[in-house]
């Protein structure tokens, strides 16, 4: 994050130093789009707000220990694809998760699902894709997610 | 959203968001433990997502000024190479934050005459490869859980994006905004 304030600042300063009125123009251009994204962003961080106050960090832990492999797999699809979560959060949750004795393919379906799905962001991705192919992405990410999950298993010999 | 909106119109996109903050209030006089912790979690994210998003924009808004059309077309452009889905892959690696930033750097792209595969590689790849991320990933489940996710997920990301890029340029569909 640090990395991102180094260049954007100094990006914007060697663009001031160059020329003030493209930089202005930029900084136009820079805020027209911000605002035009406000609404769809406010709108899922609702969403994201509402999603996470009604499942707690037990319920992941409770759903994504389960007995039955395809089922908790299937479940931590679904939580994965329900929520949002930054990586600072997900990863050591997750490791945690690993140690308690949640299979590798349970945690790789919950992060990918995770970091590719967007149930939550679906009012910011649909303003710029469309409704349809919004669908058409998530559905296929969910299939590139399970995917994964399933390498992993049998990787980690949690299927055979 | 791409035909310009009404002011009223505009208010109403507003809507679910003002609804939710009505929502808190009214938990906050109540004492409403579900909405309090809703208005918690939407502090901690918006705070997040604040740090991150004003200055990916500042980025977005110089690229638009200064990078011109050419660099980007002959890049990542029609002509481009299958190449170009490792430049896609790469550019998702220094991203952050997330899809919500994937997106207007993908419609910046497209301005600037971007294939609309190379874009989809860079949305998909944005979830999947960034740094950062990756390093926690590694850190906490190990170098082999994301070794294999890269390899099964990057090539999977680029054959799906080539497909579904062919198939929406076919129907000259663009990305708004």
């Amino acid at each position: 994050m640090i990395f991102l304030y180094i260049i954007s600042i100094t990006a914007l300063a060697v663009s001031l130093a160059a020329s003030p009125a493209k930089t202005g123009r930029a900084l136009q251009v820079a805020l027209r789009r911000f605002l035009k994204l406000l609404p769809p962003f406010l709108t899922m961080l609702t969403i994201v707000a509402l999603v996470l106050a009604a499942l707690p960090k037990e319920v992941f832990v409770r759903y994504l220990g389960g007995d039955n492999l395809a089922l908790t797999t299937g479940a931590a699809a679904l939580l994965g694809s329900l929520t949002l979560m930054p990586g600072f959060i997900v990863f050591p949750l997750s490791g945690l998760l690993q140690q308690q004795g949640v299979p590798y393919i349970v945690l790789a379906a919950f992060t990918t699902t995770l970091m590719m799905v967007g149930v939550v962001t679906f009012p910011v991705e649909r303003a710029y894709l469309g409704t349809r192919n919004t669908l058409l992405r998530n559905l296929i990410s969910l299939l590139i997610a399970l995917a994964v999950a399933l390498a992993i298993g049998l990787y980690f010999g949690e299927l055979l | 959203m791409s035909a310009g909106p009404k002011p009223s119109s505009r208010l109403v996109r507003f809507l679910p968001a003002l609804l939710f903050a009505l929502f808190i209030a009214g938990s906050l006089l109540l004492r409403f433990q579900f909405g309090l912790t809703a208005g918690r979690r939407f502090l901690e994210f918006g705070g997040e997502m604040i740090k991150i998003v004003p200055f990916a924009f500042i980025l977005i808004g110089l690229f638009e000024v200064w990078v011109p059309k050419q660099v980007v077309e002959r890049h990542l452009g029609e002509q481009a190479g299958l190449r170009a889905h490792l430049w896609a892959v790469l550019l998702a690696g220094t991203t952050v934050g997330g899809l919500y930033v994937a997106f207007p750097v993908a419609a910046a792209l497209q301005r600037k005459g971007a294939r609309l595969a190379f874009l989809f590689t860079y949305i998909g790849a944005s979830g999947v490869c960034r740094i950062p991320m990756t390093l926690f990933e590694a850190s906490f489940l190990g170098i082999e859980f994301t070794l294999i996710r890269y390899l099964v997920a990057v090539p999977l990301i680029v054959l799906s994006s080539e497909l579904l890029g062919v198939y929406l340029q076919r129907r000259a569909y663009r990305i708004n905004m």
